[in-house]
């Protein structure tokens, strides 16, 4: 049974979206996504700086058997990105809600609301 | 015998020598003579080994290698027939092992009509006009294929026309070679029989002129024939698409039928499947790219040319281009003609009925025991979806590496992606009932010790070389060389 | 009955009994009927063993085994007897791609010792399990380039063999990629042709050192001016003479690519050969290709296997950067077993007498008067010359002395229309030798 945290908006490419303040998010990837992913050997990460488009690309994830691509929940500018990842991958199968990948300052807050809630997306993978 | 566990660089000694070279005839010259920044500061760290312990070191690793003449290789998509010897002795005839690619073709027409009568006979088989032999393996062919369908459609100023149309069932390389070839890439679900699903075809093609055509395997991954094949071709060739046929499967299709004649436009032929060419640890393969008459002229160059009775090589200005260094693997093409000559027309068209023959005794006999998802005759190949008995989460790969236990080489897993815990058979035309029965029977053995012992399968295989791999460690280590082998020791042992 | 199946009619009654069928033909019901095969295929009869043998026998009898001088990638150096042996082996020429490692580490393993034999012979960090031949990994480097930078077009120095040229043109052409050519200065790179054109567009700048006409290039300042400009430098180059020439690491190469053939493989018409290509280690996740790794099994034991596969098309289908599935894996061990042999004095051997012989047969042929150098740069075992003499009757007369050299470079196109090709590698005797410069002594 994937863990799935309150408070956090989720995408139905399995990534979620942890407000810190106003417009400035955490994303990562859901307890979910981490299983299905299996041991995680590598984390592509963009760069400070690039901007995110939603819908879009930004960065992939990599385990033995299958490579997922990171796929922009919302829109903004990287702000920061969390290196750790780079020398520590296997971070994401053990704490996948610690484990962000970019702190984003969004330019649209709205599209939050595209997102789903924890219910919603308890549902979603329950499918 | 004794774990043999060297890797060649371990074996080095400074000064020993394993090769024999002339003594040098023209002391007056000397390659030192060239400016010193032309040369490599260091030598390169390659070994210095006796004849001897080359011989030793490479045949002690050759026993850790399961071939076909070790046992049973029922690898699914592969088609790891017999792999004749004397294609092999013909091979080393001198006189063809030692052409130049670009001395005068007077001098090489026994060379040109192997090649020519090659793609001939290939023609033939296939239902297609000609064939190019230049492609190195079946991906290269599939890249050479639609390379020609767009080159087609832009000869007739179509350069809107770049989608291809692929069944979610097709091999990887399928997708990723339409993106190579600068197209892009519509995947259509398959039905609930594992065949093309034709409503959802009629959906994706309709009102779009953009199609460029479509690549289908047939049989298809599943072993299954597409029955609604001369449809499919229809509807595309309506759509203004031309249709590739993916020719991995093509062993099934021996004497009953060709593609040509079945709405394919271009198709490509793996030797070292359907035409017994040795598969050689993964390569070199070999794979032709067959085409109808009107898009022969978009074959790629050099083109080989037959006039009266004298060869010779073109290259066409319409030809998509150059694709190989010279004509690709000559001398798989010529292994595989060997075979065609071995067999002939009397035993070729039986390949396609005893490999489908013995894929559905092999069907018949494990499902049973084995999850058959889809119902009715497979064609040379049969795919199970694990156990039936899905207790003690016993998965396809403690199967199949509890079958290395039993001596046989595992099929093909996890592929195709439709079902989670697929296993693909292929027994081939080349094995005997024998064979067959014996390998039934450790299935179901296996599949008992499944109920009854299950850590007998999670723990499989004991009895090889080596036991499971740690993959995440390779994946994350990334040692892909003995320096980086050595700097990682170092590493460790700090 | 024939002898690769074996089915007797007792088995394959027991068979269709089991299936409850009357004839093998029921299992075809779905194939549509107005395409089932109604005839017999219109190809020859089956031909007994030694009908074989006769008949390959008898072709092989219209080619003709010539004395080689002529390289233009493809090289006629010594093949080591233990090489055959070994790579006839079944256990290495049937088996398949290795995925259970637990039955193909001799295949893992090799390839292991393959990727490092390339890495020291580069320099570069990390090397594939090989390619189909150097044209192809040449154009996959391009690819490469062009994925990393996410540019669209390359820079190929003219310098760089035609056929390379024209292979990586067509899968550019195809891709939707763009490329434009560096000119050549007597005979090779132009330096100041390059720095013209390289702009924020270039993904990558391809060499080949040695290149087409034999001369070993100086990349002074190339590598510096193609990073300040972001792109990737590729460097093609023959395998063999890294044995003795500046490494690609040591030229700057971000990508090391290039013809494995000149390691003892038969000229075989063409192929098989193989291709390599190495890289540094921060593009691994960008390189083509499979890759084998080192590892260990649940009892501790030193293991080999195919790694970072979630690179590659199986895995990535239509996002992964090339569709290339599988590698020249018995080429492979052939380039492992022949450098094992040979180890770092041999190739250094090989290059010197291959430089040796053809520096001898340079000067005496400039000595007849009849050819001269209209470049003059440093090579090793080929070179080219302009000559007064025809070409096509330099070819008529070796040919009747069963001599293929001095090859006419208009096969490639006109601009090479004056220059006849030489390779001399270490097999050539100086009999040999002296009767190639003989005959052309007495022709004019």
């Amino acid at each position: 049974m994937s863990k799935i945290l309150e408070g956090l908006y989720y995408s139905e490419d399995h990534e979620w979206v942890k407000v810190l303040e106003d417009d400035v998010v955490l994303v990562g990837i859901s307890d979910f996504a981490q299983a299905e992913l299996g041991d995680v050997v590598f984390v592509d990460l963009p760069e400070e700086g690039d901007e995110l488009i939603k819908g879009e690309e930004f960065g992939a994830v990599e385990s033995v058997k299958a490579a997922s691509d990171l796929i922009a929940p919302i829109s903004g500018e990287i702000i920061e990105v969390n290196e750790e990842l780079v020398s520590e991958p296997e971070k994401v199968n053990q704490e996948p809600y610690e484990a962000w990948f970019v702190k984003v300052k969004m330019n649209n807050s709205k599209e939050l609301k595209d997102l789903m809630d924890h219910k919603a997306y308890k549902e979603e993978i329950s499918e | 015998m004794i774990r043999y566990n060297k890797l060649i660089f371990e074996l080095s000694t400074e000064d020993r020598v394993g090769y024999s070279l002339p003594n040098s005839k023209f002391s007056d010259y000397n390659i030192n003579d060239l400016k010193t920044d032309y040369l490599r500061t260091e030598e390169p760290d390659l070994p210095e080994v006796s004849e001897l312990e080359v011989l030793r070191h490479f045949t002690n690793i050759s026993n850790k290698n399961f071939g076909v003449e070790n046992g049973f290789y029922p690898l699914g998509s592969c088609t790891m027939k017999y792999n004749p010897k004397i294609n092999e002795e013909i091979v080393n005839f001198n006189n063809f092992k030692r052409l130049h690619p670009l001395q005068p073709v007077s001098t090489t027409q026994g060379a040109f009509k192997v090649y020519y009568d090659l793609q001939k006979i290939l023609a033939e088989i296939s239902g297609f006009h000609e064939f190019s032999l230049n492609p190195y393996a079946g991906a290269h062919g599939e890249l050479i294929g639609l390379m020609i369908i767009k080159k087609y459609h832009e000869s007739r100023g179509d350069f809107h026309k770049n989608k291809i149309i692929i069944p979610d069932s097709a091999h990887g390389t399928n997708p990723a070679s339409v993106v190579v070839c600068g197209m892009e890439v519509i995947e259509i679900e398959s039905n609930k029989r594992g065949r093309v699903d034709i409503d959802s075809l009629k959906e994706a093609i309709s009102g779009r002129d953009d199609i460029a055509g479509m690549m289908l395997t047939n049989p298809n991954t599943l072993g299954i024939f597409e029955e609604n094949i001369c449809e499919i071709a229809k509807l595309i060739h309506k759509a203004g698409g031309k249709m590739y046929n993916d020719g991995a499967n093509l062993n099934a299709l021996l004497g009953k039928v060709r593609p040509g004649d079945m709405g394919f436009d271009v198709m490509h032929i793996n030797l070292h499947k359907t035409f017994s060419t040795p598969h050689g640890g993964g390569g070199p393969g070999s794979g032709p790219v067959g085409v109808t008459e009107e898009l022969a002229k978009f074959l790629p160059n050099p083109q080989v040319k037959k006039m009266d009775d004298y060869y010779y090589v073109e290259n066409n200005g319409d030809a998509i281009g150059q694709i190989s260094a010279f004509y690709g693997n000559y001398l798989v093409s010529l292994r595989a003609l060997v075979y065609l000559l071995t067999l002939g027309k009397e035993n070729i068209k039986l390949i396609g009925r005893y490999a489908t023959l013995n894929a559905n005794y092999v069907r018949n006999a494990l499902k049973s025991t084995y999850e058959l998802p889809i119902q009715g005759n497979c064609m040379h190949e049969t795919v199970f979806n694990g156990l039936i008995n899905k207790e003690n989460d016993i998965k396809t790969l403690d199967i199949a590496k509890r079958l290395l236990d039993y001596g046989m080489h595992a099929p093909t897993i996890y592929f195709p992606l439709l079902f989670p815990q697929a296993i693909m058979i292929e027994p081939t035309e080349t094995e005997s009932l024998q064979t067959l029965d014996e390998f039934i029977e450790i299935m179901h053995k296996i599949a008992i010790e499944a109920k009854e012992n299950p850590d007998k399968l999670k723990d499989a295989p004991t009895k090889t070389p080596i036991r499971r791999t740690d993959e995440v460690f390779a994946a994350k280590q990334m040692i892909f060389s003995y320096k980086d082998y050595l700097e990682y020791i170092e590493k460790r042992d700090e | 009955m024939f002898k690769y199946f074996a089915h007797t009619k007792a088995d394959i009654d027991k068979m269709l009994k089991s299936l409850n069928i009357n004839s093998i033909d029921e299992l075809f019901s779905e194939l549509p009927k107005e395409v089932i095969l109604d005839s017999d295929y219109d190809i020859p009869s089956f031909k007994s063993e030694s009908e074989l043998r006769h008949y390959f026998e008898d072709l092989a009898k219209q080619n003709k085994e010539l004395t080689l001088f002529s390289g233009l990638g493809a090289y006629d150096h010594y093949q080591p007897a233990v090489i055959d042996a070994l790579t006839s082996r079944q256990e290495f020429m049937t088996s398949y791609t290795p995925y259970q490692p637990e039955v193909a580490q001799g295949t893992l393993q090799y390839i292991f010792e393959y990727q490092s034999m390339i890495q020291t012979l580069t320099g570069m960090d990390v090397s594939n399990a090989s390619m189909y031949d150097g044209t192809t990994a040449t154009a996959e480097a391009c690819f490469m380039a062009s994925a990393i930078r996410k540019r669209n077009k390359i820079l190929i120095s003219k310098t760089l063999h035609p056929n390379t040229i024209e292979v990586i043109k067509t899968y550019l052409k195809f891709k939707g990629l763009e490329w434009e050519f560096i000119d050549s200065e007597a005979g090779v790179t132009s330096f100041d042709d390059l720095k013209n054109k390289l702009d924020k567009d270039i993904a990558g700048v391809v060499v080949q050192n040695p290149n087409f006409f034999g001369y070993i290039e100086n990349y002074d300042g190339f590598s510096e001016t193609i990073k300040d400009n972001k792109s990737l430098f590729i460097v093609n180059s023959d395998i063999s003479t890294l044995g003795v020439l500046k490494t690609p690491y040591e030229i700057g190469a971000d990508i090391a690519c290039g013809e494995c053939q000149s390691l003892g493989m038969p000229v075989g018409f063409g192929g098989p050969y193989l291709g390599y290509l190495a890289t540094n280690k921060k593009y691994v996740r960008k390189m083509p290709g499979r890759i084998c790794g080192y590892t260990h099994d649940l009892e501790g034991n030193r293991a080999f296997v195919l790694t970072l596969q979630a690179r590659e098309q199986h895995i990535r289908r239509s996002k992964a950067n090339s569709n290339i599935c599988s590698n020249q894996s018995l080429m492979a061990l052939f380039v492992t077993i022949y450098l094992s042999v040979m180890g770092k004095k041999g190739l250094k051997k090989v290059n010197n007498l291959s430089y040796q012989n053809a520096h001898y047969l340079y000067d005496k042929l400039i000595k007849t008067n009849k050819f001269s150098d209209p470049f003059k740069q440093p090579f090793l075992k080929e070179f080219v010359l302009e000559t007064t003499l025809s070409h096509d009757l330099i070819k008529e007369v070796l040919l009747k002395n069963n001599i293929f050299g001095g090859v006419s470079l208009s096969i490639f196109g006109e601009e090479y229309d004056n220059l006849i090709n030489f390779s001399v590698t270490e097999k050539r005797t100086k009999a040999e030798i002296d009767k190639l410069i003989s005959v052309l002594e007495a022709l004019s």
